[in-house]
């Protein structure tokens, strides 16, 4: 394999890698705001004891999300080169400002958040458990920014030709609040919310399943519902507006989404099918027109098709990119269904009655996370084959002096050390979650050790 | 800007990189436990200015962030592993009660920084040093091209000043027989690195004559290497007299000038080809336009009282020496 193809894939095994994690810390960064806040508000201890029982797995999900995003920064350098030197001017300034105002803020008062509780007040907690989230709100800000820009790039000018050509900023807020990027954040944080209720759904619904801690599991339940529910029906109209955007701004990825080839034709939306890449056509179940009556609000208008593209402007793996599209709206809409549903039998005060409701919960969890992979997968996928829309081929954007062998060194590095790390953080997290939002123990004898006589080399 | 980053970073972060790299000196498991905890809240915020520097770096000097990287492809993906396994062990290390596994983390963790450390020391010392590099401005050596006398000499003082650094900042936290500990070790940390300085001194007076021109054409200069004996004499000094904080101080200081040394001989290069002077990288040559260089500075002059204010707010609200409880590692 060449190192182009190596890069590729030991960019996107890297990122996807990482993006299980920040999704989850924002997500849980909203709800402990909500739960620390309703145990101010009411005293009771209970929300005490959810708020320290989920700072502990927050706790490691950022660690394991710090560790694999510090990576991410650098590897535009080791492996993208090029593309370094050619957005440095644009794209630096945009991680420079996530890491000064963003991840400065969550790192910094996550320790007071773990730590603290002796420390300090319990509204000066409450105020690091808002600024903690507001960091992570802010992460995703700039890297959704940077991401945009690279969709759809403005406030900039070309400097340089060949080789030495490269993008300047001309207007800093015309780059931050380019064509795509307030549509696709918002895209982005509802996703993370969804990432982060879903997970307190479903351990919650694992404890009501088992009987266990269910004075504690039954509110946070309901409270993580609340926000899954408002989440997944505002993702709706979140998902439509992307969708807008990017049927205005990259007609090629939107065609690429639902296999849609000819131009002047009227564009269906498809519910399930496959893209045959040779032949050009695409099967399945659709809505005759759907799309044309998405994006032109009529069934019959044409849409711009991939024929209409030059073929070296065109995402190659056009099923691949159909598939993701079409499994995070799969998902989109399964969330929508299920809470919708639990919700009903809270109304009727069954919510807790039915096994199966629970067992499908508890395997939820999955759900916010394939959509978040498929949809980024979609995403990126359906930008190639530039990295820059439109300005920079992902085959241009190489390091030069890199080889093969030293990426396959890397990814094989790579592959194995975040395997591990996988296999470790679901054993740990099990763990915590088998324990319980209980107690932690009695305190340890520490002064024990030190008051023996032993010599002072022994320490 | 970017200077003051990555002093920052190597002032802050040096010390939990030292207290890590010296850990498998610590002997019993509440020492250990103690030595983690000191760092355990506060070494999440110091990485963060190597984030910060990255960005800098990448925003700042686009060519160079994309020459230094690819370049050092290899050390650094082992730097990024060192980073990865030390967080990871650091979270990890308290879940388990069982001795095998805590002595497994901590191994992981004491050489994990060490690893950080030396790979941090061999770049700077390789940027210092200078590379080869061609007319695209683009590293054209191998992956031998790094180890060279005067590198690793750097990478080895880098470890050493970092592990007295870490040393002096554990005394501050500890009390009883672990402090006592640490006392000693703080003094052989001291040794280690004023030999390996001395070493790496001499012998970059007398093989790496392009690092000492800018000194000589503007005496004037002297004064900062001056300073810096002077802060590393007095490291030695005050752990005698037991003023542990005074000496943190000098480490702190020693730290910084090592930094603005490399960067004044350096200077105006950013890194240096070694292959063909014309080749190398400047500050005029790897600069972004002057408009992001304007965003940068706003972004920095809003950005860092903020980061400094809060920051003093997290050490302040971990002063003090350190008691373990139920939250702890």
């Amino acid at each position: 394999m060449d190192v182009e193809v190596l890069s590729r894939i030991q960019f996107a095994f890297t990122i996807a890698f990482h993006y299980i994690y920040p999704p989850l810390s924002i997500g849980l960064g909203l709800l402990l705001v909500v739960f620390e806040g309703m145990y101010l508000k009411t005293g009771n201890k209970l929300y005490e004891q959810i708020t320290r029982f989920w700072i502990k797995i927050f706790a490691l999900i950022f660690g394991i999300g710090v560790a694999t995003g510090i990576i991410m920064e650098f590897e535009f350098g080791t492996n993208w080169a090029t593309y370094s030197k050619y957005v440095g001017d644009i794209f630096g300034s945009a991680l420079a400002a996530e890491g000064i105002f963003a991840f400065a803020l969550e790192s910094g008062f996550l320790g007071i958040l773990i730590f603290g509780w002796h420390r300090v007040t319990r509204v000066v907690h409450f105020i690091s458990c808002i600024m903690v989230f507001l960091g992570s709100m802010f992460s995703a800000i700039w890297i959704v920014v940077a991401n945009s820009w690279q969709q759809t790039p403005a406030g900039f000018h070309i400097v340089g030709e060949g080789m030495e050509a490269r993008a300047e900023i001309t207007d800093f807020w015309a780059m931050v609040f380019n064509p795509s990027s307030v549509d696709r954040l918002i895209h982005v944080w509802i996703a993370a919310f969804l990432a982060g209720a879903f997970l307190v759904l479903s351990v919650n619904a694992w404890y009501i399943l088992k009987k266990k801690h269910l004075e504690i599991a039954r509110p946070s339940f309901k409270i993580a519902l609340l926000v899954a529910t408002l989440c997944s029906l505002a993702q709706l109209f979140a998902g439509h507006r992307s969708a807008e955007g990017v049927s205005i701004n990259q007609p090629a990825k939107l065609a690429a989404f639902e296999g849609h080839y000819d131009s002047s034709a009227k564009a269906d939306m498809f519910l399930l099918g496959y893209v045959n890449q040779k032949n050009k056509t695409t099967h399945g179940i659709s809505v005759p027109g759907g799309l044309s009556f998405l994006i032109h609000g009529n069934f019959n208008e044409p849409v711009t098709g991939l024929n209409a593209i030059k073929a070296e402007d065109r995402p190659k793996q056009v099923n691949a990119i159909f598939q993701f599209y079409h499994l995070m709206i799969a998902v989109g809409v399964a969330m929508i269904v299920l809470t919708l549903y639990a919700c009903i039998q809270w109304r009727r005060k069954k919510l807790f009655d039915q096994r199966w409701l629970m067992i499908v919960f508890v395997l939820s969890v999955l759900l916010p996370q394939m959509g978040n992979q498929a949809g980024w997968f979609a995403a990126e996928m359906g930008r190639q084959p530039w990295v820059v829309y439109g300005l920079l081929r992902t085959s241009d954007a190489l390091s030069k002096s890199v080889t093969a062998n030293q990426v396959l060194f890397s990814l094989i590095m790579f592959m194995v050390v975040y395997l591990l790390l996988f296999i470790l953080f679901l054993y740990l997290l099990n763990k915590k979650i088998q324990h319980g939002p209980v107690d932690y123990g009695t305190k340890e004898q520490i002064e024990e050790g030190s008051k023996r006589d032993n010599p002072i080399m022994s320490h | 800007m970017f200077g003051a980053v990555i002093s920052g970073y190597a002032i802050l972060d040096g010390f939990d990189l030292g207290a890590g790299a010296l850990h498998l000196f610590l002997k019993k498991e509440q020492s250990r436990r103690i030595a983690l905890n000191a760092i355990g809240p506060l070494w999440d915020g110091n990485e963060v200015w190597l984030v910060i520097g990255g960005g800098a770096l990448f925003a700042g000097f686009p060519v160079a962030y994309a020459a230094i990287f690819s370049a050092f492809y290899v050390p650094f993906m082992i730097f990024m592993m060192g980073i990865i396994f030390r967080a990871v062990a650091i979270e990890f290390r308290s879940k388990e009660q069982m001795a095998w596994w805590r002595r497994t983390w901590d191994i992981v963790y004491c050489v994990s920084c060490i690893v950080i450390a030396l790979s941090l020391g061999l770049m700077l010392g390789n940027v210092a040093y200078g590379l080869p590099l061609n007319e695209h401005k683009e590293f054209a050596g191998n992956s031998y091209s790094f180890f060279h006398p005067f590198t690793i000499l750097v990478s080895i003082t880098t470890l050493a000043l970092f592990m007295t650094h870490g040393a002096l900042f554990l005394t501050m936290k500890t009390e009883n027989r672990l402090y006592a500990k640490l006392h000693i070790l703080a003094n052989n940390f001291t040794v280690f690195f004023v030999l390996s300085f001395v070493f790496t001194t001499l012998y970059t007076l007398l093989y790496v004559p392009h690092l000492s021109d800018y000194f000589k054409s503007h005496p004037a200069i002297f004064i900062i290497p001056i300073i810096m004996i002077l802060a590393i004499a007095n490291i030695p000094r005050q752990v005698k007299k037991g003023k542990f904080r005074y000496a943190f101080i000098s480490s702190s200081i020693t730290i910084a000038l090592l930094l603005i040394m490399v960067a004044i001989e350096v200077f105006p290069n950013l890194l240096y080809s070694v292959s063909a002077p014309q080749n190398s990288i400047t500050i005029h040559n790897a600069a972004s336009s002057a408009k992001t260089m304007k965003i940068l500075l706003i972004i920095a002059l809003i950005g860092t009282p903020l980061v400094a204010i809060y920051t003093s707010f997290v050490f302040w609200t971990f002063k003090g020496k350190v008691k373990l409880d139920e939250a702890s590692y």
